[in-house]
């Protein structure tokens, strides 16, 4: 079982530069698969192409949720098929509660005519609120409005847990924390490692990957895997910089 | 020439069917003081003309849509209906007191708060205000003009109403609940005129909900008109949430008095009507007077709703501060005109006005055409008109939770709309509100 990224090649819609060219990546469900890179190399692209983002598209290559492809599905099907992707930016939707937010994305995973029962989704939310220490009052609150950077990966976070994906996509969501919210959020996620979940972890820093410990790690460069290794190759990145395997990268890739 | 035949043979086949325009109101059952105000505002109605294109007043309106030859005063409903209407008339949990009209005829009129009782508060169904409280009504029954372009259907109004509320809250009375009203119109073509008047004496505080309905999908004519008067230091909460059927033709013209450290704050929720006339003019008339106008409209299908504003700051240090937020599907139309006109003594007016228009369809359309008039220096005057569409990343944001589309879309419009709720400072009102604004929007 796995997340399975096929010879993916994707461009901003209605224009010709291609971003992702030729990516092949395998998320295997039980491990953590961390993708570094520098800036402009494709990282947020990916994410966005993986979530189904309208602006996108995708020019060949295919994704394969274990086994299917997930591509002709709208961004909800493909979250409802146990796709998860955790922003590097999240949205503000003014007006309409985190619990409200939360039960609407829970109530669309029910079948027809069944309703979430309140109480239990209530004692479920609060508990994983606990385990992110955020205070009750994000129940109440406008998604994400007002939020500190911290408190949105938090939110995030929050929602991975109640939703409980077969993959995540964690899309830097080391930017903009401070030492403790990192705690935190890792805590958050590590508590979901396990057999029936794989992760995708996008950074640009190797910060991220003390807290959590990638199973392997793979550098994009130029829209495509440059190179792959295990935690030592993060190290090695915080160490040199990128600049020695843009060299390499800009060699032809071997298919 | 057969034209003309034909016109005259149907003329004589058909008699001439009464109509509001047409057939003088009953004036004989009023008080004799009353029946001649009526008979002045009937005749005032017969001269003035209907509304032109050319008018500033119905700019962006569609002055041939205000036909009202299909209507007539409407007939009693009844028994069943009658005990179907009252069952369905329960909006808040808990009220000071319950009215409810039915085609302009009273059906319950229950009194539920001890603060309603003791405290000497008249709440009455207009009738017998205007037999019981004549030196009141004299002094505040359509005390101010129509400024806002319909002084001919205010006279239509003025001439043919007889059902509504009358409330006065004495010198420092308090009501805690919320008072609920009911109008329900029902029968195809019926036309109903509900009254709201409310004075507030020095220091009350209360807060009314108008509750508008039609009680069958048919055509009707609704002309309403709802004046509110706060005393110095006094607070009035006044909300009027309107669901007439989507194939009335509904007027509500509103002239709020606000006299010296006063608030009105003033809610209209626009769910119903085919085309819905909404025209609210608030008169800062005292120092520290403040008022709110917040408006939540979801129009959908090819519902119009035409609303007109206006902020008159008479007197110096008043505030006013208006939001009206629209959403727009399918062909639907808004109207929005406002005026914020500060008098050359009103210094140190603080007023506010916004329209934000959320735009659902490529179909739909909103014009909004905010305004300014200042007399006086060293004022605070800000006013804007916003219209977009959904934010595609708001939309992925939340498909990618798993919400369907549609479903995304109806979450944001809620978020948008409801938000004017929160400016209510009762709870299971706002809780009301939400409930019927989800039921409009799902």
């Amino acid at each position: 079982m796995s997340l399975e990224i096929k010879n993916l090649h994707a461009r901003i819609a209605g224009n010709g530069t291609e971003i992702l060219r030729g990516l092949t990546l395998t998320i295997e469900k039980g491990k953590v698969h961390a993708i570094m890179g520098p800036n402009g190399s494709g990282k947020s692209t990916l994410s966005k192409v993986l979530g189904g983002h309208p602006d996108y598209e995708i020019t060949d290559g295919d994704v394969l949720l274990d086994g299917a492809s997930i591509l002709g599905m709208e961004p909800d099907e493909r979250s409802r098929a146990g796709l998860f992707l955790a922003f590097q930016y999240p949205m503000e939707i003014p007006g309409v509660s985190n619990a409200n937010f939360i039960r609407a994305a829970l109530q669309a995973r029910m079948p027809e005519g069944e309703e979430l029962e309140a109480t239990d989704y209530y004692a479920q939310l609060y508990e994983k609120m606990d385990m992110l220490e955020m205070d009750r009052k994000f129940t109440a609150r406008s998604v994400n409005e007002g939020f500190s950077g911290g408190e949105k990966k938090r939110n995030e976070i929050l929602q991975m847990l109640m939703l409980k994906p077969k993959y995540a996509i964690l899309d830097e969501t080391d930017s903009g924390l401070d030492i403790d919210a990192l705690r935190v959020v890792s805590k958050g996620v590590n508590s979901q490692r396990g057999a029936e979940r794989g992760f995708l972890v996008i950074t640009h820093y190797q910060r991220l990957l003390d807290y959590i410990v990638p199973d392997e790690v793979s550098v994009l460069v130029g829209g495509r895997i440059a190179m792959s290794g295990s935690k030592a190759l993060a190290l090695e990145l915080e160490a040199k910089g990128y600049d020695w395997i843009k060299e390499d990268a800009a060699e032809p890739a071997c298919a | 020439m057969n034209a003309v035949v034909e016109a005259s043979e149907r003329g004589a086949q058909i008699p001439e069917c009464p109509t509001v325009m047409t057939e003088s109101p009953d004036f004989a059952s009023r008080p004799a003081y009353f029946r001649g105000r009526q008979q002045a505002a009937w005749e005032r109605f017969q001269s003035l003309p209907m509304p032109a294109r050319t008018d500033e007043a119905w700019r962006f309106a569609d002055v041939k849509a205000l036909d009202l030859s299909p209507y007539r005063a409407a007939g009693a409903v009844s028994d069943a209906q009658q005990a179907v209407l009252l069952a369905r008339s329960r909006g808040l949990g808990e009220t000071a007191g319950r009215m409810v009209f039915a085609n302009d005829r009273l059906l319950s009129h229950e009194v539920l708060a001890d603060d309603m009782r003791a405290k000497g508060v008249i709440w009455l169904p207009l009738e017998q205000a205007l037999v019981e409280q004549r030196d009141l009504i004299e002094r505040h029954f359509m005390s101010g003009d129509s400024l806002l372009g319909s002084a001919k259907f205010a006279a239509l109004h003025e001439a043919h109403v007889k059902a509504g509320s009358f409330l006065h809250v004495p010198r420092g009375v308090e009501v805690a609940l919320p008072i609920e009203v009911f109008h329900w119109l029902s029968g195809d073509g019926a036309a109903v005129f509900p009254h709201t008047l409310i004075v507030a004496d020095e220091c009350s505080k209360v807060t009314v909900v108008d509750s508008f309905a039609g009680a069958s999908d048919g055509p009707g004519f609704a002309c309403g008109v709802n004046d509110i008067v706060v005393g110095n230091g006094a607070s009035v909460t006044y909300v009027a949430i309107q669901r007439w059927s989507e194939k009335t033709l509904a007027f509500h013209l509103n002239n709020t008095s606000v006299a010296r450290d006063a608030t009105a704050l003033a809610l209209r929720l626009n769910l119903g009507g085919a085309r819905v006339r909404d025209e609210a003019a608030s008169h800062l008339r005292g120092q520290g007077g403040r008022s709110d106008m917040l408006s939540v409209s979801a129009a959908a299908g090819a519902q119009i709703f035409d609303q007109r504003t206006l902020q008159i700051h008479e007197q110096p240090d008043t505030a006013s501060d208006l939001l009206y937020k629209n959403a727009l599907n399918d062909r639907a139309r808004t109207i929005f005109t406002g005026l914020i006109r500060v008098e050359p003594v009103a210094h140190k007016t603080d007023a506010y006005q916004k329209v934000r228009n959320l735009i659902l369809s490529n179909e739909a359309e909103a014009n909004s055409a905010p305004g300014l008039e200042i007399e006086a220096d060293d004022v605070r005057c800000t006013h804007g008109a916003t219209s977009g569409t959904l934010e595609e990343d708001e939309m992925f944001y939340l498909q990618s939770r798993g919400i369907p589309r549609w479903e995304a879309q109806q979450l944001i419009t809620f978020g948008f709309l409801s938000e004017v709720f929160d400016r209510l400072p009762c709870a299971s009102l706002r809780d009301h509100l939400t409930d019927l604004l989800h039921e409009k929007l799902g």
